[in-house]
């Protein structure tokens, strides 16, 4: 197992957003998170970072607690996210916003090659290259996260909303790239999504998460056929 | 028109325009990390001057050479002033990090009296003389009635600084994070910034750049008190605000614009009113480019 939430409950201030969360997470795998907006599925990506830590329960990264780490701590042991709204460094070139997601990195060689990798998988980065960031269009910028994300050579990769409000071609097109990144890489992914269609058909298993707690899991196979799913999130 | 005149005033609005300079950058560089308007940056320039003006006095009893007591004792202010920004930061600002932005504001004209208070206390309310540490150089001499020794180190030394912060900035790690840190902080934290160490980097530097500023002053001016930092500190702030607050490129266009600005209005105007057309300017520039001169008009999501 790469990742476990042991039954988190996390608040903004009074306000409690996770009620006891549990998920478990293994190697390799692409897991789904969906849900209604505000149910909490951002708030449980960013306890995972520690920018919002748990107030009671664990996180095990690797079967290491993680949840009284800071955030860069965290980034350090190898998880990455790609943050929802893209936020891009608007004023870094793309270049230097690549940079900025080696940043804990020193093997000169390894980021050289993993630049390569993502040029390669978003070929319209490189010709953008010494764009500031904040002149990308909608699409682009989401491929910048993506790499951005990348370029820490994570073990475990966090996507939030990775589709919202992208064209569904760019969207597709994403989705393709995050299939094949994880089956080219190995990378472990945690794909947060509102649009359940498509993170359902994109994981192997998936959460459904409703005002805080998770109330559904399975594999996707069997959330695509679930009554409740289908009428809830797949409007069927 | 007198041309020599013209050269003259152009000049020593230039060395002016330096100093503020310096000192804006700290203001401008704190903005962008954290939104604060570092009040406390006044004195902390005004401490770099009397640090320097005990090392000075120190190093001469010794009987050390003026060029070598110069550069010590502008290293010991350095070292000195950041150790102080530092610590304001941890004291005064870090602990009000969550709170409404009004807090950190009044915490930092608290520390602000605080320091002057102390300084008052610690060593005396009167005008100290201060030795001119810039030596008058030879090849100077032809010059000397156009620009003197004191100013073109001034206005060299600040070229200096500004290049090496502009390398700092742009190409380092720490500059990068730096910057990151300025436009996105959640997000710099997400890449793995520590953020705690790049905003007492920022005030580490911020500081250093007054002290060096409170020295070269000095020197030039001849004497210092403890309530010096309060002008200077005020000139700074609308000289950071002047080329748009957050932007370090504005803080020195700024800076060297309200020198030459100072200069030329005492010059051809009168001198009574120097502070009359700083911050007349000021005003003029608030109301015509709200957001300063490279300043970027943000719009407030809610």
């Amino acid at each position: 197992m790469i990742l476990e939430l042991k039954n988190i409950q996390a608040f903004y201030g009074n306000l409690q957003v996770l009620k006891g969360v549990t998920i478990k997470i293994n190697e390799g795998e692409i897991i789904a998170l969906i849900g209604a907006n505000g149910a909490g599925k951002t708030t449980t990506l960013m306890s995972v970072c520690g920018v919002v830590p748990p107030r009671f329960g664990e996180i095990y990264f690797m079967d290491k607690p993680i949840h009284n780490m800071s955030p860069d701590k965290i980034v350090a042991l190898g998880i990455s996210q790609v943050p929802e709204g893209r936020r891009i460094f608007p004023l870094l070139s793309v270049m230097e916003n690549l940079d900025m997601g080696a940043f804990l990195r020193k093997d000169k060689a390894g980021i050289k090659q993993d630049l390569e990798y993502v040029f390669e998988l978003f070929p319209v980065l490189a010709e953008r290259r010494h764009q500031s960031g904040g002149t990308l269009s909608g699409g682009e910028q989401q491929m910048l996260a993506i790499s951005r994300a990348i370029m820490a050579r994570p073990k475990l990769l966090l996507l939030d909303e990775p589709s919202l409000g992208l064209a569904p071609l760019i969207v597709k097109q994403i989705f393709e790239i995050i299939r094949k990144f994880n089956t080219e890489s190995g990378t472990t992914i945690f794909l947060v999504e509102q649009n359940a269609n498509l993170a359902l058909k994109t994981a192997d298993r998936g959460y459904v998460m409703e005002t805080g707690s998770i109330t559904i899991q399975d594999t996707t196979k069997n959330l695509l056929k679930n009554e409740e799913v289908k009428k809830a999130y797949l409007g069927l | 028109m007198d041309w020599l005149y013209f050269l003259e005033l152009f000049l020593s609005g230039l060395t002016k325009g330096s100093i503020y300079a310096l000192i804006a950058l700290g203001y401008t560089m704190v903005y962008g990390i954290i939104q604060l308007i570092n009040f406390a940056h006044g004195e902390v320039y005004m401490i770099g001057a009397f640090t320097g003006l005990i090392v000075a006095s120190i190093l001469t009893l010794l009987g050390l050479n003026t060029l070598s007591i110069l550069l010590l004792a502008s290293m010991a202010a350095i070292i000195y002033s950041a150790a102080y920004g530092f610590t304001i930061e941890k004291i005064a600002y870090k602990p009000l990090r969550q709170a409404p932005r009004l807090s950190p504001l009044i915490s930092a004209i608290g520390m602000s009296i605080f320091l002057q208070n102390y300084v008052m206390i610690a060593q005396t309310s009167d005008f100290m003389p201060f030795p001119s540490l810039i030596p008058d150089f030879e090849f100077m001499e032809p010059y000397a009635h156009i620009i003197g020794s004191p100013e073109l180190v001034i206005i060299l030394t600040t070229m200096v600084v500004m290049i090496f912060l502009t390398v700092l900035i742009k190409f380092t790690r720490i500059g990068k994070a730096m910057r990151a840190t300025a436009q996105d902080k959640g997000m710099a934290m997400l890449v793995g910034v520590n953020i705690d160490r790049v905003i007492s980097m920022t005030f580490i530097i911020g500081t250093a750049l007054a002290a060096v500023g409170g020295i070269l002053t000095a020197c030039h001016v001849g004497q210092i008190n403890f309530y010096i930092g309060f002008l200077a500190g005020l000139k700074a702030f609308t000289a950071a605000v002047l080329g748009g607050i957050g932007s370090i490129p504005g803080a020195v266009l700024g800076g060297l614009v309200l020198g030459l600005t100072e200069s030329f209005g005492t010059g051809y105007i009168s001198s009574d009113y120097e502070d009359v057309f700083a911050f007349t300017l000021l005003i003029l520039i608030l109301i015509f480019r709200p957001a300063g001169i490279l300043g970027r008009s943000t719009t407030q999501k809610v």
